[in-house]
């Protein structure tokens, strides 16, 4: 048997789509979990939940492996998906005059690669709005920040949240001891007293406020996106694709890596549609509520 | 059920031989009795044609009782028309009502070419079986009495399943893919339950396998046509199995 059976073969590459595909729906409820940060807290508590969960998805050591691995995936499951897809249209070069597919199969089954399509042009939308602006972005996000009053000038003022317990929020103005004059912020998102040249703390970059403001409501950082309702439109969109994909493509990895037992085949399929409408819908759920609440 | 008589008409793909370009072409043809079968419609067509002194329309037949998996065709955009858990032998007019228009076109897939008219090459499925699809046995005189190896019930119940398959080919037609997965994932299986099958099951699965990809056919993606449409109601247990039986080959084969 040739080494490259392991890639080549028609049965393996079902293996690899299935174990990609199945590693997805994995991330997608880590990912969610996430999101819900977004909504499940009101007010500053829900800013301050989200942005730290947002701080320790780009530093937790163990979170960038599965990061990396989320990204391999969705590679490999895209590439590996067309290429299925590509092979098995030539499987039949000439079509019927007349065919009715709906006699013995669900469409959704049928276009899995269309669907896989348009979640691929979703996730490079998704990611250029938040992931780029996040990571990459020339312009610096704006850093997490509150406003208190102190109660001997009777002046409001605003302080970064720091993310260390050990550091004092950092004031944003100058009027404080460790005015705007001898900070400075660094990389983004740390704090260094310019004089002595030491980092103060770091900020969290507020990932709240652009999410909140991208789908519709005003923040103190950032004004309302004006195209909110297409940006919703389109998450929704999008949701309502993966639920289809899914549909279809949960149990379908237990086909491929063979698990097809009289004894569980009931629970996985319904567990499958459970996931396959759950999960997505509760994606969804977020900009619809953030939009319409504001 | 009282027979009656019906008209139809009929869109049938005609095709000189595998190097011509073909084309569909309609026929109407009146007081067919709803107790014929479709072979017989086609009969009952022919003849009108011969008398007509044109060509007649070929198509494949042979035991015309669902058992030799030689009639073909694809009727109204399904393989074996529009009953279910039946050859094409074994559909009968009384599924059509009078006057209906009847699509009638020859399996389609790369690796099943057309040889003319509603006939269609075969022969890689004989290919695949040929890689792998056999048990090897000493025939020098001591041949050891299959009954006398115990197998339990369901295993021979589920081998037995399996070895219904009768090579129609339904599946890699109906499938989107045309995907010859049921059917290899049936031959494979029939072996597989069986312990004189075991001897050979990593051989046989890789090399069925790989003609069946040799040949052509198309990667399956599990939409189900094919057990929906399989007239011996083969199921999907059996490319699982394929699959399970695959894998634990590609892990181990040397
Ligand atoms: C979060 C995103 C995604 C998840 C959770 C996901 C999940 C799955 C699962 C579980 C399967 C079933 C695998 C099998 O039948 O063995 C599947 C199949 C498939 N996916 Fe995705 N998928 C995602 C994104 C994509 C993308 C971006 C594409 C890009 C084109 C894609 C294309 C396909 C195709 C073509 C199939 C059918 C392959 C086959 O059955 O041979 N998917 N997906
Ligand atoms: S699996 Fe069913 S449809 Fe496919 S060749 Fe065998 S009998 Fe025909
Ligand atoms: S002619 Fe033998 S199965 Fe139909």
């Amino acid at each position: 048997m040739s080494k490259s059976a392991i890639l080549s073969s028609s049965i393996a590459k079902k293996y690899w789509m299935a174990l990609t595909g199945l590693f997805l729906c994995l991330f997608l409820v880590g990912h969610l979990l996430g999101n819900l940060q977004l909504i499940l807290k009101a007010g500053e508590e829900g800013k301050r939940a989200f942005n730290e969960y947002a701080y320790f998805m780009t530093h937790n050591p163990l979170i960038k492996v599965m990061s990396y691995l989320t990204y391999l995936s969705i590679l490999f499951h895209a590439v590996d998906g067309i290429l299925l897809t590509i092979q098995n249209k030539k499987a039949r070069p000439i079509g019927y005059a007349h065919n009715s597919p709906n006699a013995n199969s669900k469409f959704f089954a049928r276009q899995m690669a269309v669907l896989g399509s348009i979640i691929l042009i979703f996730i490079v939308i998704h990611m250029s709005n938040f992931w780029w602006k996040m990571k990459y972005s020339s312009d610096p996000m704006p850093l997490h920040s509150i406003t208190v009053v102190d109660p001997q000038s009777k002046t409001p003022q605003s302080l970064y949240i720091t993310h260390s317990d050990n550091y004092f929020p950092v004031s944003a103005f100058e009027n404080s001891q460790m005015g705007e004059a001898q900070m400075e912020i660094r990389n983004g998102n740390e704090f260094f007293n310019k004089q002595v040249d030491v980092k103060m703390g770091e900020g969290y970059k507020d990932l709240y406020s652009l999410t909140v403001a991208f789908f519709g409501k005003d923040t103190d950082a950032i004004k309302a996106n004006e195209q909110a309702g297409l940006a919703v439109a389109f998450y929704v969109l999008a949701m309502i694709v993966l639920s289809l994909h899914l549909m279809h493509g949960f149990s379908s990895a237990f086909q491929s890596l063979g698990v097809n037992h009289r004894r569980y085949n009931a629970g996985i399929k319904l567990f499958g549609k459970l996931f396959s409408i759950i999960i997505p819908a509760a994606f969804a759920m977020i900009p619809l509520y953030i939009f319409f609440t504001k | 059920m009282a027979s009656k008589y019906i008209n139809v008409n009929l869109k049938v793909w005609r095709q000189k031989n595998a190097n011509t370009k073909g084309k569909m072409e309609t026929y109407k043809l009146d007081t067919v009795s709803t107790d014929s079968s479709f072979l017989e419609m086609m009969d009952q067509l022919n003849e009108q044609l011969i008398n007509e002194r044109q060509e007649p329309i070929a198509f494949d037949h042979d035991c015309r009782e669902g058992i030799c998996g030689m009639c073909s065709l694809y009727i109204n955009g399904r393989a074996h028309g529009p009953d279910n858990a039946v050859t094409t032998c074994q559909l009968h007019m009384r599924k059509f009502d009078d006057g209906a228009t009847i699509y009638i076109e020859p399996w389609r897939s790369k690796a099943f070419p057309v040889i003319k008219d509603l006939v269609v090459d075969r022969s890689a499925f004989d290919r695949i079986q040929q890689a792998g699809g056999f048990v090897s046995v000493n025939t020098s005189g001591n041949t050891i009495d299959a009954n006398a190896t115990p197998i339990p019930k369901a295993d021979a119940d589920k081998a037995f399943e399996a070895a219904a398959c009768i090579g129609c080919g339904a599946c890699v037609a109906s499938c989107k893919n045309s995907s010859a997965m049921l059917f290899v994932g049936a031959k494979v299986s029939q072996y597989a339950l069986l312990p004189q099958g075991k001897v050979e099951a990593t051989n046989r699965v890789l090399n069925m396998v790989r003609q069946m990809e040799e040949e052509g056919f198309g990667n399956c993606t599990n939409t189900g046509a094919c057990e929906v449409e399989c007239p011996k109601g083969i199921s999907l247990e059996n490319i699982a199995r394929m699959n399970r039986e695959f894998m634990k080959a590609m892990i181990t084969a040397e």
